[in-house]
């Protein structure tokens, strides 16, 4: 691992009680000519939810993207910087962006299921189109999945049924679920909830907090009470920096930072 | 406002709203036309015999199209072989693939070639294939056809996989699914319905195509019995009995002619059909 120094974590003398799952160190993104994310160095907690907050078009996205090697996807975008999953360099020659992919989820802020396949299809893309042909597994795959989603009750009965006859709150636990039958070990959450109803959005978050126990997460969102009431740590950036990271409850309550204060306590973004 | 001023302008408005029905009704007026008198002239010289025996030489009466039947069905059927998956693969390279330069001069020659008088399209297939095959052939034919739906294949398909939410592909691409399989699995399989419909289209217009069949398949009174064989097509057939002087085989160009419309139409009802679907589903 390189030694350089990371101002955020060594500010807050974070210690992680079950261990890192990721660490970037001078991260930086650019599209084209415009560097949208400066230098970010940041630890992430394993088996714990990491809130990415700050105004709209600070990078929170695209800090999100290149965890999971999703920004490549645009021929604009290039990376600059070191990222480790558990140790493993994710950017070294060599690794496929595939393989990262399927240790490193992610779910969109629009619910995307699959709309030529059932639920239960859409839950075993991932699995199917990788090669897994078993049906028992797959079966299995379904059930725990759909659990853990908490959506299993709601469509245990229709699991034939199209995805697109769901609700849109079951919608997107449909896709928590599908990106959790991969069985990755980080899932990535690029605010999941914004475009839900109270209600649903309720579900996601206690969700989440159940999801923890077993995966690392990391959440964008512009909901300041969902980043309190459900995360662990929180980072809050501004134009493309990282201007502070901290357990959760400091941030809100104790900020270290002018600019992150203003922004908790909504006096702007 | 003056009074007169007022009239003035509802007199445009009228004359307007004329103008504009008189030329829609003009749109639509050939088609009944052609309708009418296929039907009137043609559905006579329909019977059991027309679609089961081979034509008759001049002067014997009866005699059917059959084989022109089955000539234009394996023309089509070799057209697609040769033309659907070109096109279709050209079209996911378009939509999914590609640099957007390059994409630019393919897109401009498919534009090009699909305004090419089809009689170029025989002329070059007689240059490509016939003179070394010394002489015309059913798959010369094929050949052809398949070429004339290859550029059409292709904008129709790269437009409706255009048409698939690019959210699908970020959400494949995030289960750690391979670009191919993302594209055959989700793009290709969300759009499939608009992709047959492209191509049930573009069958239906070559279906028709006569010109370019002069060079390549050429006709035949009796069967092909194999592809380098010059084949009988309806097209050509009705051709050929239109410019003859006989009232029989006029009758039996009408009835050509009908049965070919009727194909056209049964193919673009069952593109209806197929479209209504999918709009139900998006719903
Ligand atoms: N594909 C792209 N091409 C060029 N610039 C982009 C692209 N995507 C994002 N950007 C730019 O990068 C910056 C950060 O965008 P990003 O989407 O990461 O912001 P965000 O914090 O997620 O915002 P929001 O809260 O609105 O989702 C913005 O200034 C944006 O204009
Ligand atoms: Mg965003």
């Amino acid at each position: 691992m390189p030694a350089t120094p990371n101002p955020a974590t060594a500010a807050t003398g974070l210690n992680f009680p079950a261990g890192t799952a990721l660490t970037a160190r001078g991260l930086s993104v650019h599209f084209g000519r415009n560097k949208v994310l400066k230098e970010v160095s940041i630890d992430i907690a394993a088996k714990a939810v990491t809130a990415i907050i700050g105004p709209s078009g600070c990078g929170k996205s695209t800090f999100l993207r290149a965890l999971n090697r999703m920004h490549e996807l645009n021929p604009d975008a290039r990376m600059e910087g070191d990222i480790r999953l558990f140790g493993d360099d994710i950017y070294a020659r060599g690794v496929e962006p595939v393989i990262v992919r399927r240790r490193v989820g992610m779910v969109f802020q629009k619910s995307n299921p699959f709309p030529t396949m059932s639920i239960a299809e859409n839950v075993t893309v991932g699995l199917r189109l990788n090669g897994l042909r078993d049906k028992k597994l797959l079966a299995e795959r379904i059930e725990q999945s759909l659990q853990m989603a908490a959506l299993w009750d709601e469509v245990k009965d229709r699991l034939n049924a199209p995805a697109i006859s769901l609700s849109g709150g079951q919608q997107q636990r449909l896709c928590i679920a599908r990106a959790l039958a991969v069985q990755p070990e980080v899932l990535l959450m690029d605010e999941p909830a914004s475009a839900l109803d109270p209600l649903a959005t309720q579900k996601i978050e206690d969700l989440i907090v159940h999801l923890k126990k077993d995966y690392t997460i990391v959440i964008v969102t512009h909901n300041m009470q969902q980043a309190a009431r459900s995360s662990d740590y929180t980072a809050f950036f501004y134009l493309g920096e990282l201007i502070e990271f901290g357990p959760t409850a400091k941030i809100f309550t104790n900020p270290s930072q002018k600019r992150t204060e203003d922004y908790v306590t909504g006096r702007f973004g | 406002m003056t009074v007169s001023n007022h009239n003035w302008r509802k007199f445009k408005n009228a004359f307007m709203q004329t103008l504009t029905f008189v030329c829609a009704i003009l749109v639509v007026l050939p088609l009944v036309l052609v309708f009418y008198h296929l039907v009137k002239e043609g559905f006579s010289a329909l019977n059991w015999n027309f679609f089961t025996k081979l034509p008759k030489a001049v002067g014997e009466h009866g005699g059917g199209m059959v084989n022109a039947i089955a000539g234009t069905f394996i023309l089509l059927l070799q057209a697609a072989i040769f033309g659907v998956p070109i096109g279709v693969l050209g079209g996911v390279y378009l939509s999914e693939y590609g640099g957007s330069k390059l994409n630019w001069w393919i897109r401009f020659a498919a534009d090009i070639l699909n305004g090419v008088p089809s009689i170029t399209w025989g002329v070059v297939v007689y240059g490509l294939l016939v003179v070394p095959m010394h002489g015309p052939s059913a798959l010369a034919g094929g050949i052809v056809l398949g070429m004339m739906m290859i550029p059409l294949v292709m904008r129709t398909t790269e437009e409706v996989l255009q048409l698939v939410p690019g959210g699908y592909r970020e959400a494949a691409m995030a289960l750690g699914i391979a670009k191919w399989k993302t594209t055959v699995q989700i793009v290709i399989r969300t759009a499939l319905k608009g992709i047959v419909t492209g191509v049930l289209l573009a069958l239906s217009r070559v279906a028709g195509e006569t010109a370019p069949l002069i060079f390549t398949a050429f006709g035949n009174l009796g069967w092909a019995h194999k592809l380098t064989e010059p084949i009988a097509a309806m097209p050509l057939l009705i051709f050929n009995y239109a410019i003859s002087p006989y009232d029989d085989w006029h009758r039996q160009a009408w009835a050509g002619a009908f049965v070919l419309l009727m194909l056209v139409l049964a193919i673009n009802v069952g593109v209806r059909f197929l479209t209504r679907d999918r709009f139900k589903q998006k719903a």
